[in-house]
């Protein structure tokens, strides 16, 4: 929006101040994940810039925490388990959220708002509540301290995510557009992956980075269900943070965030191709 | 998407996660985790596998978290530990409940060299019919040398002293050993301080002289967060577990002294819990992780003191590092001038209570 | 097909097969709903098992009270005749059950779990229960004189009070212990002294920081969401990634960077320190206190308030303010009256939903909180870990999912639960 040109003194004023003002909470927003790159190069065991850094003086610098963090056989299992841990919880969330979703926005599906409060609140309840309760009763079922139990609960708890994008790209979905396809005579598998499947595509795969990130981001449930042996990588930093605090968490941490822009961009790319194919998006 | 497919995936992934947990007999012990685990995997476990090659040790660093996990375990009817490291009111209380093996010292661990019994080499350490003493821990006093001029701090009284020594210091974040320290410092004799503690009017009393110096306190929850604390300059004393002040100052050689005064004292040791399946194992490994030398081959790594009278005079030196262990156990005279017995019957029961008014009063 | 279906009257409509279209329409409304349903069931079930049943499961234990009368199964029933309100303890018909269950419990070492339930209603019945079981064995009749002298506890008949009123099998002392009551000597209801009140104060605080990072975050995330609304789409998508980086970054990582940005010896007081604002020695406590708690959940919650206002916001034409300008309203008025109110649904969204996930936090509090800034979330998790009370945790835990489900109603009625969006 340029200025316009019936603007007074104030507006005009106002008009570069408010928009310091957003560049400021943006800063504020994008400062902390930018700052943590250059500190985890420090050669020295702190959390802040020493002088050497200040001074660009080589010396000051150092790859050693990320060679912590590539040697020592704790992160390299923790990289393990989180990987296997929310890959497969994906699977499982996607599947059933992909299906639910299919079912909630056909105009047939009776209490509708209830069944969908019912399935997304996974994502309301306080993750403490989730893991006390998984807690003890995947203990008596014998699934604790398993990377099952891990994986189920983690499903359970990505799914609302799957749910909820799946059920948006459906939003406006032509029901007609399977009708058609029927009486062109494409059996329901047919139209299933021909017709239904392109179309909700991008939503299953953001809903299913949703999931990966929940499951790939998650501690408190992991901590309660699981045990050493499901230790996965924010476990490891949580008790990083609370133990020995040491420069080899804001390398992972470096890592992790490199890791989201990779996953931002591919959110971002199927968003807008999604809103292409469907027009409703003049760009 | 299919049944098929979803139980394929399910059991590649039960598949994934027993790969590793299929070969040879494996022990699960749950200990504390860092300097203390890898002590322990160097003095007994170690020399154990070696030993017996048929068998694979598992750390389990659940800590903490041990007895509420044990707990559910329990109740749930599927225990998957075979061994655990607890502190002698944690073993305690899982005697209690029913959570752990009872023992027959004599019978199951080694006689000291001299053929001394078990049960007399660990004596009174052995506080619960299911507890195997392993070390005495004491959580005591460290202080920056360099904020303390050429005076520095020599008894509990410093502590609550903010004009001889300003500056933060950290306690822990309960009421277990701050309400001693406390009552010691109001002057109150040191074996008449549980009797004053069971009293509305003690526990105010104690409250009273903590609110001296409440707003200069950190309080922490974690052991490691005092060295940190006095690594960063940002208190000028502290309490933790002396082991950890050890390495603060001996290994890290920051400028960081021990102060000794009114150490509390506590034992840390092995329970088997009840429903392991490896129990004859587990028994084999315990005579062995706890005979004389064993318990004493732990001190090379960690200045916590060996439960075994036998093992005392055993204590070498550091095993990098080549200093003499003994003067930094908690138990070498110099250090014990002063010292409180951790009271496990008073505080099994008033733990929760004095917690609670603990925490109100932090709130308030 | 049935033959009663059918009609010979020309006025009812029939399907090609003779069913009048009513019927058949109906039947094939219930199959398609039925349809619907069978696609929603699997989802339905798995998080039914995985999910509400251990929820349901552990919310019992608030009111579970089943151990004292199991192991105490002589003793409970017997009694029931004493009278609590009058002034003498039990009768030898008491102790000779007591003397029994002790027996019993000691050799099935059952007997402590009761003496912990009953600590937490009045110290010292952990050590009366302990140290009685294991002399219990040898003791001879008359039991009552033998309980007495081996711990005098058994002759004071406010520990009888106790026992009688916790020996059903379910109790409220949990509830009441969440919410700073708890009984006095003779049984009554009472408020806890300010010296021993916690949970009350803690909801409180709960509540309260939450709202203050909802308000922080609904002043922070307003006039960007604008800007991003306003802005053509070219760079308002640019700036868009902004806030969605924080939103996909991993939140230890986020509470990471917060932890080395805030501590005394971070960035922020270096660079306070090193610009001549702070001398070396009086750095800011930032972290580990009230402070630390809300700005590193303001910087996690903020995309959570960005991203519905944004979308309430984009729907709103630009051509409404400048109408109400060219009708003469100035930029403020056209702003308050015009715009303001066509972006409430936007706020409330965002506000509720910001708001749930505060008052059930529990990572970022943990690392970052300190004293002043743990909440309700992190005494559950001490209660579940470290005092092992867990009837009291779940007592905690069932009012917080209350307010949080209540609050979830609440966003239904303002937003609708199916309108729900994320990125």
């Amino acid at each position: 929006m340029a200025l316009p040109s019936y603007a007074g003194k104030l507006e005009t004023t106002w008009y570069y101040v408010y928009r310091i003002i957003c560049g400021m909470i943006l800063f504020f927003l994008i400062a902390p994940i930018v700052v943590i790159i250059p500190l985890s190069f420090n050669a020295e065991p702190y959390f802040t810039f020493s002088k050497e850094m200040l001074a660009f003086d080589p010396a000051g610098f150092s790859t050693k925490w990320y060679q912590d963090f590539f040697s020592d056989r704790n992160w390299q299992g923790a990289v393990k388990n989180s990987f296997i841990i929310a890959i497969f919880s994906t699977m499982i969330s996607v599947t059933l959220g992909t299906v639910a979703a299919l079912g909630l926005s056909r105009s047939e599906m009776p209490y509708k708002t209830l069944v969908m409060g019912i399935l997304i609140s996974p994502m309301i309840v306080p993750l403490i509540i989730s893991a006390a309760g998984m807690f003890f009763f995947y203990t008596e079922i014998g699934l604790a301290s398993t990377h099952l139990g891990v994986i189920l609960a983690h499903a359970a708890l990505a799914t609302p995510f799957v749910v909820i994008t799946v059920t948006a790209t459906l939003v406006g979905f032509d029901q007609s557009l399977t009708r058609a396809a029927a009486t062109l005579g494409a059996s329901p598998t047919t139209t299933f992956f021909r017709v239904i499947v392109p179309l909700i595509l991008p939503g299953v795969i953001s809903g299913g980075l949703f999931a990966f990130v929940t499951s790939f981001d998650e501690v408190v449930v992991v901590k309660f269900v699981g045990s050493y042996q499901q230790r996965t990588i924010p476990w490891a930093m949580f008790s990083g943070i609370r133990e020995q605090i040491s420069p080899t968490i804001l390398a992972v941490a470096t890592l992790l965030v490199i890791f989201s822009i990779c996953l931002l961009t591919v959110v971002e790319l199927l968003r807008r191709r999604n809103e292409r194919q469907r027009g409703l998006s003049p760009a | 998407m299919n049944k098929f497919v979803k139980q394929t995936l399910l059991a590649t992934a039960v598949t994934a996660a027993m790969v590793s947990t299929a070969s040879a007999k494996e022990l699960v012990m749950v200990s504390w985790g860092g300097a203390y685990t890898a002590s322990q995997q160097k003095a007994y476990h170690e020399p154990y596998m070696a030993n017996n090659p048929g068998v694979t040790i598992i750390n389990d660093d659940s800590g903490s978290g041990a007895l509420a996990k044990l707990r559910a375990m329990k109740e749930a009817g599927n225990v998957t530990w075979d061994l655990i490291d607890m502190t002698g009111s944690a073993a305690m209380t899982a005697c209690e409940e029913g959570l752990a093996e009872e023992i027959d010292h004599d019978k199951v661990l080694a006689n000291a060299p001299d053929g001394t019994p078990a049960s007399v080499d660990f004596g009174d350490l052995i506080i619960s019919p299911c507890f195997v003493p392993q070390i005495v821990y004491s959580t005591t006093f460290g202080y920056r040398t360099d904020k303390v001029g050429s005076n520095p701090p020599t008894s509990i009284n410093d502590v609550f002293d903010l004009e001889k020594y300003p500056g933060k210091r950290s306690l822990e974040k309960r009421a277990v050993n701050n309400m001693e320290w406390a009552l010691l410092a109001d002057g109150v004799p040191s074996d008449k301080v549980y009797d004053v503690l069971a009293t509305d009017a003690g526990v105010k009393r104690a409250f009273a002289k903590l609110d001296t110096i409440k707003d200069s306190v950190v309080w922490w929850e974690k052991g490691a967060q005092t060295p940190q604390l006095l690594a960063d300059g940002e208190i000028v004393m502290g309490s933790t577990y002396n082991g950890r002040l050890f390495s603060l100052i001996v290994e890290e050689k920051q400028p960081v002294a021990m102060m000794w005064d009114w150490q509390v004292f506590d034992l840390d040791g092995w329970i088997v819990p009840k429903g392991t399946k490896n129990k004859a194992e587990v028994m084999k490994y315990l005579k062995f992780a706890t005979d004389t030398q064993r318990l004493a081959d732990q001190s090379k790594y960690i200045s916590y003191g060996p439960a075994r009278a036998s093992s005392a005079p055993l204590v070498g030196k550091h095993a990098t590092l080549g200093i003499d262990m003994a003067p930094h156990m908690p138990t070498a005279p110099a250090n014990s001038k002063n010292t409180l017995l951790y009271n496990i019957e008073f505080w099994a029961d008033n733990t929760d209570d004095l917690n609670e008014k603990f925490y109100a009063w932090l709130a308030n | 097909m049935n033959s009663s279906v059918k009609h010979s009257n020309p006025s009812v409509m029939v399907t090609a097969d003779g069913v009048p279209l009513m019927v058949s329409l109906s039947r094939a409304k219930r199959k398609a709903k039925i349809r619907a349903l069978l696609l929603v069931t699997p989802l339905f079930l798995f998080i039914l098992v995985t999910f509400f049943i251990p929820i349901a499961s552990m919310l019992l234990r608030s009111v579970d009270n089943e151990v004292v009368e199991e192991t105490l199964s002589r003793t409970v029933p017997i009694l029931q005749g004493w009278d609590q309100t009058g002034d003498t303890i039990p009768d030898e018909t008491v102790f000779v059950a007591l003397h029994q269950d002790f027996v019993d419990g000691y050799r099935e070492k059952t007997i402590g779990s009761p003496g912990r339930r009953l600590n937490y209603e009045k110290p010292g019945f952990s050590s009366l229960f302990r140290k009685t079981a294991r002399k219990a064995e040898k003791f001879e009749p008359p039991y009552q004189a033998a309980f007495i002298k081996a711990d005098k506890k058994w002759g004071d008949i406010n520990y009888w009070r106790v026992l009688k009123r916790e020996s059903g099998p379910s109790t409220d002392s949990y509830y009441m212990t969440a919410l700073d009551y708890g009984y006095n000597d003779i049984g009554e209801r009472v408020a806890k002294a300010d010296d021993q009140s916690i949970y009350v104060d803690l909801f409180g605080r709960t509540f309260w920081i939450s709202f203050v990072i909802t308000s922080i975050c609904l002043v922070l995330a307003f006039p960007i969401s604008y800007l991003l609304s306003i802005l053509p789409a070219k760079s308002s998508n640019l700036l868009m990634i902004l806030v969605l980086l924080p939103f996909w970054t991993s939140l230890l990582v986020r509470t990471s960077a917060w932890i080395a940005l805030l501590q005394q010896q971070g960035v922020i007081n270096d660079m306070l320190v090193w610009a001549g604002f702070l001398g070396d020695d009086n750095r800011l406590a930032m972290i580990h206190n009230q402070a630390g708690t809300i700005i590193a959940m303001v910087h996690v919650l903020l995309p959570f308030m960005v991203l519905p206002l944004y979308s309430v916001m984009k729907t709103i034409p630009q051509s409404y303010m400048r109408a109400a300008r060219s009708l003469g309203a100035n930029p403020f008025t056209a702003f308050v009256r015009v715009y303001l109110p066509g972006t409430i649904p936007g706020i409330g969204a965002g506000s509720i939903l910001v708001f749930i996930i505060s008052i059930g936090y529990y990572i970022t509090p943990a690392l970052v909180g300190g004293q002043s800034g743990t909440l309700i979330s992190n005494f559950i998790a001490y209660h579940l870990q470290s005092s092992l009370n867990w009837g009291l945790a779940a007592a905690l835990g069932a009012i917080l999912l209350f307010a949080v489900f209540a609050l979830y109603i609440l966003y239904d009625k303002i937003v609708g639960i199916d309108n729900m969006k994320l990125g």
